[in-house]
């Protein structure tokens, strides 16, 4: 059941083998918990025993077998949550599980500001800004205030970033006027709307003017972001790095270090 | 209420005081000055609704008309009501359209005109106020009508995107116990300075608040609240840029609570210091009005600092915003002051720490419905481990006698909750109360003991903060970053150019009734 065993390893202990399956107590039982709620109703009789039914259906289907209805409770008139337990008769095959290395590591708050501590010595400056006629800060505000996004705070909460947020409707000159004058170390600039290829416009720009006004030096890193933007596109765009839907704060963070602050 | 921490009475005076002393530039800084938001409140209160066709509200198009001929420094009604009475307009609406078309030369009158202006100003305002008041009376003939919960009420959260999706799961959350329903905005809403018009059906992890919105949840909870027989509050957020317009279309559709926090904006949002203050204290004169909860947002300030370090900075702004608060007009009764249960549990004695704080909160305001958050930077993914915290949470809450309690749940920081995450922390709240009513009254921290100790450890840190503020001045201290971590100086952020100084013959028609009463 436990796939196939090939002599102890160098240490004595058994090596670990290429097909397991859930452990509940027992190795091989294959035992698991799920709980779920079903939109049936749980009051009289007929009703719970047609909701039981239902719930061992929906875990035999999910591969459970034999399958426990541990507890069924009616919440409201119309729903009914379970707690099931059960075997699985799946196998995990070890051999088979690939790993997408992601190109900078994850990294928590107190590692960020340990790296631009370690890596710069001083405080890593951040710029945003929505440019042209972007009035939608969300994007932008959600990666930069203290407030955040999906239960990570902004880059104003690391205490060895600096952040100027320019706000809405920033030309580009003045983008990067202050860009200079504050001495930033990368420019977050987002773009929300879209039409007439907007974004794509408003990126090439900034990064035209950033490359014309720092010729011969080392411009700030240029990161731009926006739910329109294609990952794959920052080289096209001449960009240093895009950031699509989703992207929390705590990447934004992670990614700058990497590329500004190397241990 | 029998006190159990020993406090002595003259460093709650002298906290009281300090933060009086603190908070009361900034009273005359709103004294002095009035905001666009403020303005559009006023155009709100008598009357003006609707949007133009890209959905800007016509009290936005209004207001920016008035600024851009006659100046907003001796407030819109003079110059509004003024234009309304010579172009015989047969409402504000018809005077916005034209307004907003560049029809209208709004100058300030005076001599006759301006008497007459104001008089007509005042009198669509008095139907405003009126309105208010009618709903307030409303709440007390629905409150006599069904029941008001016994407290600690407790408080549910809905935030689909879409109110008409919300609508059934805020019943729902009624059915199953809740007694107040917060309705969760949309991100971002907060730095709109603009409220959104009519039902909408899309937001960003939250639904917007509009007046429609309001009109629509309330009556469904009208509903729900006549089959229970148990009046079901609803709550939503006055803060950010537009904090005086939601107030007042709170007021006038019978919200029950509102989130309205004198620093939350500054400092989580980065709205500009002045203005947020000016905002607030016209909000605030409106909820005290409408009869209206408020809930403030010392839950934020332990989020983003260690919630041992920071106890006091909670006490510190519970004490500006009672200030403030008591001085726009709000009861004790309408102070829901806010903190939270976010203590590391890998801390030794967390639990006791927790029950220190909450006990000297509820000491220091006997009479305030207080807000109880819970855990939510310390919950990992690991539900069930989150669940017992949540129960701890709930313990701390009912031992130390909170007023109303945020309901946590084992799946928060992962998804907005299932029907099942909400029905089991009910099921744990419910256990807690059940189990452990009578603690509260058996629970006597021994003097000088741990409690004790730790409750005046945390007030002596905050009569030094509050101290240290009275020095710099409270604006200095925020440009500081004393709250929170962030420097928030007096004239950044957003929002500043909508912050006008008061001329001389300056003219709220609606702030004269609301003082007037108070």
């Amino acid at each position: 059941m436990t796939g196939p065993a090939s002599p102890g390893g160098p240490e004595g202990r058994p090596p670990e083998p290429a097909v397991i399956r859930p452990y509940g107590d027992t190795t091989g039982d294959g035992r698991v918990q799920v709980s779920f709620t079903l939109p049936v109703p749980f009051g009289s009789e007929e009703e719970r025993a047609r909701a039981e039914g239902a719930a061992l259906q929906l875990a035999t289907a999910m591969g459970l077998e034999p399958a426990m209805v541990v507890h069924a409770k009616g919440m409201g008139q119309d729903f009914t949550f379970f707690i099931v337990y059960g075997r699985v008769s799946h196998l995990v095959d070890l051999s088979q599980v690939t790993v997408v290395p992601r190109e900078f590591p994850l990294l928590s708050s107190a590692e960020v500001n340990l790296r631009i501590r370690g890596g710069l010595g001083r405080k890593l400056v951040v710029l945003g800004a929505c440019i042209g006629t972007d009035a939608h800060t969300v994007g932008i505000d959600a990666i930069l205030n203290v407030k955040g996004h999906a239960g990570e705070k902004g880059l104003e909460y690391y205490r060895e970033m600096r952040v100027v947020n320019l706000g809405a409707q920033v030309d580009v000159d003045k983008l990067v006027a202050r860009t200079r004058a504050e001495r930033a170390d990368a420019v977050l600039v987002s773009q929300v709307v879209s039409q007439r290829e907007a974004h794509l416009a408003g990126a090439r720009e900034v990064s035209a003017a950033l490359r014309a006004t720092y010729a011969g030096e080392r411009a700030p890193l240029l990161v731009v972001g926006g739910p329109r933007f294609d990952p794959a596109m920052a080289a096209d765009l001449g960009v240093d790095k895009i950031f699509g839907r989703g992207t929390t704060p705590r990447e934004v963070a992670s990614y700058l270090v990497h590329a500004l602050a190397a241990a | 209420m029998e006190p159990k921490l020993g406090l002595d009475q003259a460093v709650v005076r002298q906290a009281r005081a300090l933060a009086q002393a603190a908070g009361q530039p900034i009273v005359e800084l709103a004294r002095t000055h009035t905001t666009v938001s403020v303005e559009r409140a006023v155009l709100r209160l008598a009357g003006l609704d609707g949007a133009d066709e890209d959905g800007m509200p016509w009290v936005n198009r209004l207001v920016e008309a008035v600024r851009d001929s006659a100046g907003l420094e001796h407030g819109v009604a003079l110059p509004a009501w003024d234009a309304l009475l010579a172009g015989d307009y047969p409402g504000l609406g018809e005077l916005a359209r034209d307004a907003a078309a560049g029809r209208v030369k709004f100058h300030l009158p005076e001599g006759a005109d301006a008497t007459a202006a104001r008089r007509a100003a005042a009198a669509a305002l008095g139907r405003g106020i009126a309105t208010i008041d009618a709903r307030r009376a409303e709440r007390d003939a629905m409150i006599r009508d069904t029941s008001d919960p016994p407290k600690p009420w407790i408080y549910l959260i809905v935030a689909t995107g879409d109110i008409y999706e919300d609508i059934p799961q805020a019943q729902a959350a009624a059915r199953e116990g809740a007694d107040i329903i917060a309705v969760i905005r949309s991100t971002g809403q907060s730095l709109l300075d603009y409220v959104p018009e009519g039902a909408t059906r899309e937001g960003y992890a939250g639904t917007y608040a509009t007046r429609e919105n309001f009109r629509l949840m309330r009556a469904a909870l009208d509903d729900v609240s006549r089959e229970l027989g148990r009046y079901v509050r609803l709550t939503n957020y006055a803060s950010g840029l537009c904090m005086p317009e939601i107030a007042a279309l709170a007021g006038l559709e019978r919200l029950d609570m509102m989130l309205n926090d004198c620093m939350y904006g500054i400092i989580f949002r980065d709205i500009n210091p002045r203005r947020t203050f000016i905002d607030q204290r016209f909000s605030r004169q409106v909820h005290a009005r409408a009869g209206i909860v408020i809930n403030t947002g010392e839950d934020n300030y332990l989020t983003t600092a260690d919630a041992v370090d920071a106890a006091h900075t909670v006490v510190v702004s519970q004490l500006l915003n009672e200030f403030f608060g008591k001085e726009a007009g709000l009861a004790d009764a309408q102070l829901g002051l806010g903190h939270a249960f976010e203590i590391n549990p890998d801390v030794p004695d967390s639990f006791v720490l927790e029950l220190a704080h909450a006990q000297l909160v509820r000491e220091l305001f006997p009479d305030a419905p207080l807000k109880y958050m819970p855990p939510t930077k310390h919950m990992t993914g690991n539900v069930f481990a989150g669940y017992l915290l949540d129960a701890f949470f709930n313990l701390a809450g009912v031992m130390t006698d909170q007023s109303i309690l945020l309901i946590g749940m084992m799946t928060e920081g992962i998804h907005t909750p299932f029907l099942s995450d909400r029905d089991l922390a009910l099921e744990n709240a419910r256990y807690v109360a059940r189990a452990a009513a009578r603690l509260g009254e058996n629970f006597r921290p021994p003097p000088g003991g741990f409690v004790q100790q730790r409750a005046h450890q945390v007030l002596g840190e905050a009569v030094d903060l509050l101290r240290r503020i009275g020095r710099d001045g409270l604006l200095g201290a925020i440009a500081d970053g004393t709250f929170g971590i962030t420097r928030r100086p007096a004239d950044g952020g957003r929002g500043l150019d909508g912050v006008i100084t008061r001329a001389d013959g300056y003219f709220n028609p609606a702030t004269e009734i609301l003082e007037g009463a108070s």
